[in-house]
């Protein structure tokens, strides 16, 4: 490998990400240990599951704003489908996935058939899910679940949490359809140069649809994840969570012009903030002193990202 | 592509056609508001009372002059998603100021040169630092909104001197907020349809290369824009900020959404180029006239934001469908 493919944002991102461990390792005792690792990987899992399909989302040049308010949403009919319908928890869960899955493609189909760019589509949406979120709850919460359904955000598989699984096998997933299949080339080419890959005779509008669809199945599932870890439902939840998930993909070197990404730049985006967040209240900075903290990081890796890449190619 | 602001000029047509064609989307909007005065009045004649006419202009005239800012930013083809956050903490700036015991009119100009401070930074690294509008101001959301809960802990400014609050004085019977909206949207309209500098935005938007090499600085304008649309979020705060006798230390959620969907909705193509500052205002005006209509014909307030959401959407979705249909009989 040349030097000038080692010094790609990745491997300063890697840099950075091995730095902040060590530095809050140094800072607090409680940091580096097992337990604290892993219960960063669960509290992670929701914004990860979104992160890894927004990347898909932004490589083709588009963004999804609106994924917080299909958490919302689903979350509140997750508990209306169990509590107030009485079905099954299990058919709950499915349907509302369904419905996660549903909106994406509403935005899907927004973006492709009426050509409005997808930043004011899911804006659009944004308030539209959330509002439906209020309706359906009135600003009720379901409680109260059935033992089983707490394992998945709140249980162990093999001494690791439930969803962290979850995210590991999504995550590989992504990885190998991004890296190594025809879908992934599609969806680079379709972020590169949208009419030339419509030439080319990729059926663009699909693939950004099946996208989108995705986008709102990982909300839909980060979802049941986020109701099984706290035990309740509640409508504002997910709010500003696709800024969360954004920071991390962008953090992770995928352009927000679309065309260049990876799947392990968005992991260690994601890895990123979470050692800042919890490392910096280990060492007793507040929650807001972090989000501060976690603006200047994505500004600033953007900025020496640039700086380095100067006059090269992408 | 055009550096106009209007669509093509086409000289066979009337004058008033091409006003038509040129204007459309702020008169569909000036129509939708007339519709909904008249339906909305006829149900409930309330509706046309001082008091809720206050509520829906006087009370949301900030929205409309943080919009003017925002519709400049996204012309040039940027974004500004910080600027909710940014109101917050200019907020804050001038309530500190206020019960300081400094002379009131610091207090009204500080937010201005400090939302100036703040963008010029942020424009500069979107010019001169090359990252996307976007990215910064997602990060600027992050520190601005951070910051201020850090530094403020969550805690209200009470005791505010009654002089300070501007937006319940009235002039000529009119109030200040209503004055100023006017005012400032027609000023940046003239300002930007007919001088230099204000049809330089257009062009940048519209085209960079060829607006470089009409010899545009591009980054400057870009920085000053930014500076200009700080100066409106300063505008748009002492509004927002001299309306009640306290200062929050947060913001109506999502208010950066409301304002860039006010620009947007109002004829501003997100894609940079077009639209017009009137467009955002009788936008902003159409929104909180929509939020306060669903209440007097007894929408449940549990559904206001699914059924404005819903709204907005539609407004989009005719909007695109008229501008491919344009597209489409222009030839392309």
């Amino acid at each position: 490998m040349t030097w000038n493919k080692l010094i790609r944002h990745e491997t300063i991102l890697g840099l950075f990400v091995v730095i902040a461990l060590v530095v809050l390792s140094a800072q607090s005792d409680k940091f580096f240990t097992l337990d604290n690792l892993l219960n960063q990987g669960r509290l992670m899992t929701e914004v990860g599951l979104i992160a890894i399909v927004m990347t898909f989302v932004i490589i083709t040049g588009g963004i999804d704003l609106s994924v917080g308010s299909i958490l919302g949403m689903t979350a509140i009919l997750l508990g209306v489908f169990w509590k107030n319908l009485g079905l099954p928890l299990e058919l709950a869960i499915f349907l509302a996935l369904c419905v996660g899955t549903f909106a994406g493609f509403v935005n899907g189909l927004i973006i492709t058939r009426f050509r409005v760019p997808p930043l004011i589509a899911t804006l659009g949406t944004l308030a539209l899910y959330r509002g439906i979120a209020e309706g359906v709850s009135e600003a009720r919460s379901v409680r109260g679940y059935p033992e089983w359904f707490y394992v998945l955000g709140q249980g162990n598989v093999f001494g690791v949490p439930t969803q962290l699984w979850l995210l590991v096998i999504v995550t590989i997933v992504a990885a190998i359809i991004l890296g190594m299949t025809t879908w992934g080339r599609a969806t680079y080419a379709i972020g590169s140069n949208e009419t030339a890959a419509r030439f080319s005779g990729l059926r663009v509008d699909w693939i950004k649809i099946a996208i989108y669809s995705a986008s709102g199945f990982a909300a839909a599932l980060a979802a049941v994840i986020f109701v099984s870890r706290v035990s309740t439902t509640r409508s504002d939840m997910g709010t500003g969570i696709e800024l969360d998930a954004i920071t991390a993909v962008v953090l992770g070197g995928t352009s927000i012009f679309g065309g260049r990404g990876t799947i392990i730049g968005t992991v260690l985006g994601l890895i990123l903030i979470q050692a800042l967040k919890n490392g910096l209240s280990l060492a007793g900075v507040k929650s807001d002193g972090t989000i501060v903290l976690i603006g200047a990081a994505l500004i600033l890796t953007i900025l020496i990202s640039n700086l380095v890449y100067r006059g090269g190619t992408r | 592509m055009s550096v106009e602001a209007a669509p093509a000029f086409r000289p066979h047509r009337s004058a008033l056609t091409r006003f038509i064609s040129a204007y459309g989307q702020e008169i569909v909007i000036a129509c939708a508001i007339l519709v909904l005065f008249a339906v909305v009045s006829a149900v409930n004649p309330r509706f046309l009372g001082a008091n809720n006419l206050n509520t829906i202009i006087s009370g949301n005239a900030y929205i409309a002059v943080a919009a003017i800012g925002m519709s400049m930013i996204i012309i040039t083809g940027n974004i500004d998603v910080s600027v909710g956050a940014l109101i917050g903490v200019l907020a804050t700036v001038a309530g500190n100021i206020a019960i300081s015991g400094a002379p009131i009119w610091v207090a009204w100009v500080a937010p201005i040169f400090v939302g100036m401070a703040v963008n010029t930074i942020v424009g500069m690294l979107v010019a001169y630092g090359k990252i996307p509008a976007i990215v910064v101001t997602l990060g600027m959301l992050s520190i601005l909104r951070g910051g201020l809960v850090s530094v403020t802990g969550g805690a209200w400014i009470n005791n505010l001197p009654p002089e300070f609050l501007l937006a319940q004085r009235r002039f000529l019977d009119v109030p200040v907020p209503v004055w100023m909206m006017i005012v400032l949207t027609i000023a940046a309209f003239l300002w930007m349809r007919y001088t230099a500098f204000g049809r330089s935005l257009y062009a940048i938007g519209g085209n960079p290369e060829a607006a470089r090499a009409a010899g545009i600085p591009i980054e400057r304008r870009i920085v000053q824009v930014f500076a200009i649309h700080g100066a409106f979020a300063g505008l748009a705060t002492i509004l927002f900020a001299t309306q009640l006798k306290i200062i929050q230390s947060t913001v109506p959620p999502n208010l950066e959404l409301t304002i860039i969907t006010a620009a947007v909705i109002g004829g501003v193509s997100i894609l940079g180029g077009t639209g017009t500052v009137i467009g955002s205002t009788l936008a902003a005006i159409l929104f909180s006239a929509i939020g306060s209509a669903l209440i007097f014909i007894n929408v449940s307030a549990y559904w206001l934001r699914a059924v404005i959401g819903a709204l907005i959407l539609i407004t989009v979705l005719i909007d695109m469908m008229r501008r491919n249909r344009e597209m489409r009989g222009a030839g392309r």
